[in-house]
């Protein structure tokens, strides 16, 4: 998404004020940087990734998810957060060719994995199809569950292709189906709040070649 | 979340070893349900072991014509395993009933089964819970029980067991290979696997401290007709109200468990041998003890009838 030119925007307001808050909080205990180096620091560990392509090296608080890694450290914030219980699937990205929740999975253990965000999918000049086909089907209203949807949706996709049952494959020993139903079932693990599921359906049975 | 140490094990033993050394340690693999309930400072480890690297993800053939599955083969590969859908069907329907794709593709085989309860109570830490913290009560008793266990529970605990394939492991008679601290591996049944509450609803299992699960084994099949059938509030992504693994024999005999009525997958010997006689034999031996709460008693008739619709479906 662009921002109008001079225009401030909702990210820029949310960053000043977190910062604000910095301020404020370090007047009476001295400046962040002195209390990262206090002998009570929580531990820290290195993790190298490749994300979307691009080497990346961080040291992190061990408890850093992959989620906050994406967006905090490396500020990927297509990604979102949503209830950070992995029951919404908001935070959905793929990672070594399977779509997870980020935020159930801890940044330090992902040494050496290739990780792909909504970013990593398509860029505004050139989407990938399943984002074209969300766009054509108005698979989103508010769009905070978009990013997660959208890289569920493309690993659903390659997982029917693989050959791996669902709970709605009825011969599972044969290779489920490219159909509505099966997509449906798959896409279980993402919720969305205004209800474009039906329209979710369309563009991905767009993507794959069937019928609605 | 509390701060916490972290390592990458470097072998099962050495993995073993440290667990058993530090108090407080946990491994972690999948992290689905640990990390959840770290965020909630229901599990607060000082140090996690990350087992990811050891291994353990392959799913082999046993001399004795069965299969032994990795303990970090994940919950979608072992669902999409060719000879688990074709001679363990009951466990391939049972894993692809549980959680979301996402989540099937980060859970392992001995996570899944050492995942905790999703009771309410527990969950929530400004109520009493004797599981969570031993001694301040159950305020599941009393509270809103819909959801929780009306057999094999105690006065210090209701909660059910959340998984649904460790109640295809149970009907499948699975056994789970473990690695001791000093490097001695044993197999514990599955049946001997998760304890009955009692008075100590913390233990959960039959592990010791810093044991780790390294396989997970199946006997030769058995053949027969293999069904999971889960009831839940919602058709997908929701925990069993009630669920029932069979696998059925051409005459009728065959093997029984539940999952979502009891703080383990639950299987009686004397109720799979009244399986020929119908729903209402299973059922009601199945549920001698039972001791329902108002809010869960419908899971009784719930579950006869769910037995009796996978005995029909079993018939053809």
């Amino acid at each position: 998404m662009t921002q109008g030119c001079g225009a401030i925007s909702r990210r820029d307001v949310l960053k000043t004020s977190a910062a604000g808050a910095a301020i404020a909080g370090s007047l009476g205990t001295g400046s962040v940087a002195m209390a990262q180096a206090e002998p009570n620091a929580p531990p820290t560990a290195a993790v190298r990734m490749k994300v979307n392509g691009k080497q990346t090296s961080l040291t992190l608080d061990t408890r850093t998810t992959l989620l906050d890694a994406l967006r905090e450290h490396l500020k990927l914030t297509g990604t979102k957060k949503g209830c950070d219980h992995g029951q919404c699937g908001a935070c959905t990205v793929i990672v070594n060719g399977r779509r997870i929740n980020s935020c159930l999975t801890l940044a330090v253990m992902h040494e050496g994995d290739e990780v792909t965000t909504i970013e990593g999918l398509g860029t505004v000049g050139d989407l990938h199809p399943m984002q074209a086909a969300f766009v054509e089907h108005d698979g989103f209203q508010c769009g905070y569950c978009t990013p997660g949807q959208i890289c569920s949706a493309v690993a659903v996709l390659e997982e029917i292709r693989a050959g791996i049952p669902s709970h709605v494959t009825e011969d599972i020993g044969a290779a489920p189906g490219m159909t509505t139903l099966e997509m449906r079932e798959r896409m279980s693990g993402n919720i969305c709040r205004c209800g474009a599921y039906s329209n979710i359906a369309e563009a991905m049975a767009q993507v794959a070649g069937v019928k609605a | 979340m509390r701060p916490f140490t972290y390592e990458r094990a470097t072998s099962a033993q050495d993995a073993a070893a440290k667990a058993a050394a530090m108090p407080g340690a946990r491994f972690i693999a999948g992290g689905t349900n640990l990390l959840d309930l770290m965020k909630l400072e229901i599990e607060t480890p000082g140090h996690l072991i990350d087992v990811n690297g050891l291994g353990m993800d392959q799913i082999v053939e046993t001399p004795e014509g069965g299969l032994r599955i990795g303990a970090l083969v994940r919950n979608t590969d072992l669902a999409a395993d060719k000879r688990v859908r074709k001679d363990y069907g009951v466990l391939t329907r049972a894993l692809v009933a549980g959680a979301s794709g996402q989540l099937r593709n980060k859970a392992t085989t001995a996570g899944n089964l050492l995942q905790r309860t999703r009771c309410p109570y527990f969950y929530d830490v400004n109520m009493p819970c004797n599981k969570r913290k031993p001694g301040s009560g159950c305020g599941a008793i009393g509270g809103f029980s819909r959801q929780l266990g009306v057999i094999g529970t105690s006065e210090a605990c209701i909660a059910t067991h959340p998984s649904d394939m460790a109640v295809a492991m149970r009907v499948l008679d699975a056994s789970v290979e473990t690695m001791r601290p000093d490097g001695t591996t044993r197999a514990i049944p599955i049946a001997e696997f998760h304890k009955l509450p009692g008075q100590t609803p913390q233990t959960e299992t039959a592990l010791e401290q810093g044991e780790l699960i390294i396989s997970v084994a199946l006997p030769k099949p058995t053949g027969g007709t293999h069904i999971y059938r889960k009831v839940r509030d919602r058709a997908s992504y929701a925990f069993a109200l009630v669920s029932v693994a069979a696998v059925i024999g051409r005459d009728g005999k065959g093997a029984v468990a539940l999952g979502g009525v009891a703080p383990k997958p639950w299987r009686v010997q004397e109720a799979d041998a009244l399986l020929p006689k119908g729903a209402q034999a299973v059922s009601d031996r199945l549920f001698a003890e039972a001791t329902p709460r108002e809010d869960n008693a419908f899971k009784i008739m719930l579950a006869k009838r769910t037995i009796a619709s996978v005995i029909a479906e079993a018939k053809g």
